[in-house]
């Protein structure tokens, strides 16, 4: 193996710059914030001892918030009651960083994809919690075409996801435009997986750039069913949700009940645009599903989504991009709505941020927006922006369009911010260590 | 022969002008990525294409050959663009 290279975080530096929401931004801030916000800030000094109620719910495992935004990334480390952050970054600062994952397997090892507006993409890999990374030796890229073709390249990796817990080591990434990609070493090397990137007919479904999202079409929602290591999920945007049961060697289209935009005509995998797919760890049977056109479930082995979203409040509507499943209740699902109406202003509806959730599996959905802005706040979450702990109660997280990083510690009953001022979150995944 | 690096890759090289060896511009590349493993990744796709941002100057002259010969009294200058305002 070539000597890699590192790139040593300069951490003590930075700690004070990085540090979005000091006890003196907020301060600065009184005016406009609220109290909710203004009491649970990064920590700045030496938290308060905790009540008996925390320390009854003291968790074993620490919880750690990996930010990645358009301009670096961020960890915030919380203390055993998560009531209180310690800010770690920025990394890779001016770096477009789509994700950043932990590996859970080795409860360690963070992978980052990365690339900055000018130079092109790659992976990096820490195995210290980010004081020290290693860049990757091969990341994703597209193979070369037979003579006289036209090849792909990858713009950026815009989603990491851990292989099966029996394969250590084992990766996948999806990219864009939709590429899927796996590497059996840790993220040091990257080949394509499967006949994905280069089949005719899903490069049909594919589309061209004009026909994916603004930032560029997407491979994500990569999932690995914890029961199965052949089982495997992926979403484009566009071009439908994919299932294989045979490790990659085949693929089958996951698109009956999905609606799509009205004229379009729903037979054709193209016209299919799921945003964010998920499996329940309590029941891998169940999926749920934020689309384009409205929240979705299927129980297999049916194969055919029931829209869920009708239920929801007309206000809000049904349309938005991340969704996250509860680690321990399969009928617990939360979304994030936004506004989707006329030019798709991507926006909080009304300028009123909530998250939603339904504990009946879909049957009715309850407002949660106690903490947050109560008006003129015109942000919204992406979707890879959203996710929850284990912990019990199930810590929620989500990063917004405008920088703030928001958590609740009681399965978004109440919403605090953590941080503010950072750069627009692109992604937001929880790590759990001992 | 003489290599000057961008600003943007002095985190690889550590140096804005470096000694690079080959017999072409495609061989240079090849040799900077040994010594520096991902650099070239940043600069040239996997179609072999210079990436949109990145210019490549040979003794003055703008190239996007990678085939181009190369002297070893050559200098090649890797620019990253000044795009985007």
């Amino acid at each position: 193996m070539t000597k890699a290279r590192s790139q040593i975080s300069k951490k003590r530096k930075l700690k004070a710059k990085g540090n979005p929401a000091s006890k003196k931004n907020l301060a600065r801030d009184k005016g406009i914030m609220e109290r909710i916000e203004r009491k649970s800030a990064t920590r700045t000094r030496k938290p308060a001892p905790r009540s008996k109620r925390a320390s009854r719910l003291r968790p074993e495992r620490r919880v750690l918030a990996l930010v990645a935004t358009r301009k670096g990334a961020w960890i915030y480390h919380g203390d055993a009651a998560r009531k209180t952050w310690r800010v770690d970054g920025p990394h890779f600062l001016g770096h477009i960083v789509n994700h950043l994952a932990l590996d859970p397997r080795d409860g360690k090892t963070l992978l980052a994809a990365a690339k900055t507006g000018h130079l092109g993409p790659t992976i990096f890999r820490s195995a210290d919690f980010g004081q020290t990374w290693q860049e990757a030796e091969r990341p994703p890229a597209f193979a070369k075409p037979a003579d006289g073709q036209k090849g792909r390249v990858v713009d950026h990796t815009f989603w990491l996801t851990p292989g099966h817990a029996s394969e250590p080591g084992a990766w996948y990434a999806g990219t864009s435009p939709q590429g899927l990609f796996r590497s059996e070493d840790g993220g040091l090397t990257w080949r394509p997986f499967s006949c994905v990137n280069d089949d005719p007919q899903y490069r049909e479904w594919m589309g061209s750039v004009q026909d994916g999202t603004p930032d560029g079409p997407k491979l994500h929602s990569i999932i690995v069913d914890p029961r199965d290591p052949a089982h495997l999920y992926f979403a484009m945007s566009g071009g439908g949700v994919h299932e294989s049961v045979d490790g990659g060697g085949n693929w089958k289209s996951l698109v009956q009940g999905l609606e799509v935009v009205e004229g379009f005509d729903p037979a054709n995998v193209a016209f299919h645009d799921p945003h964010c797919v998920r499996l329940c760890p309590a029941n891998p049977d169940r999926l749920y599903q934020q689309n384009h056109c409205g929240i979705y479930r299927i129980d297999r082995p049916a194969n055919e989504w029931v829209r869920i979203g009708r239920t929801m409040p007309k206000r809000a509507g049904d349309i938005g991009f991340p969704m996250v499943a509860h680690p321990r209740d399969a009928d617990t699902v939360w979304v994030f709505p936004m506004d989707g109406t006329a030019v798709w202003p991507r926006t909080s509806p009304d300028g009123l941020p909530s998250v939603y959730v339904t504990r009946n599996g879909g049957k009715t959905w309850k407002r949660l927006d106690s903490g947050l802005p109560k008006g003129q706040a015109w942000w919204t979450v992406k979707r890879q922006a959203m996710t929850a702990d284990s912990q019990d109660p199930v810590g929620l997280f989500i990063g917004t369009t405008s920088g703030e990083l928001w958590m609740s510690r009681d399965e978004g009953n109440r919403w605090a911010c953590i941080a503010r001022h950072l750069p627009e979150i692109y992604a937001v995944e929880v790590a759990e260590i001992r | 022969m003489k290599a000057l690096i961008p600003s943007s890759l002095l985190s690889y090289t550590h140096s804005p002008e470096i000694e690079a060896a080959g017999a072409t511009l495609g061989e240079l590349l090849d040799d900077l990525d040994r010594r520096y493993p991902g650099l070239r990744f940043r600069m040239i796709d996997e179609q072999d294409n210079i990436r949109p941002h990145i210019r490549i100057f040979v003794n003055g002259e703008q190239t996007f050959d990678l085939a181009l010969a190369l002297r070893p009294t050559d200098v090649v200058h890797i620019v990253q663009a000044l795009s985007g305002g």
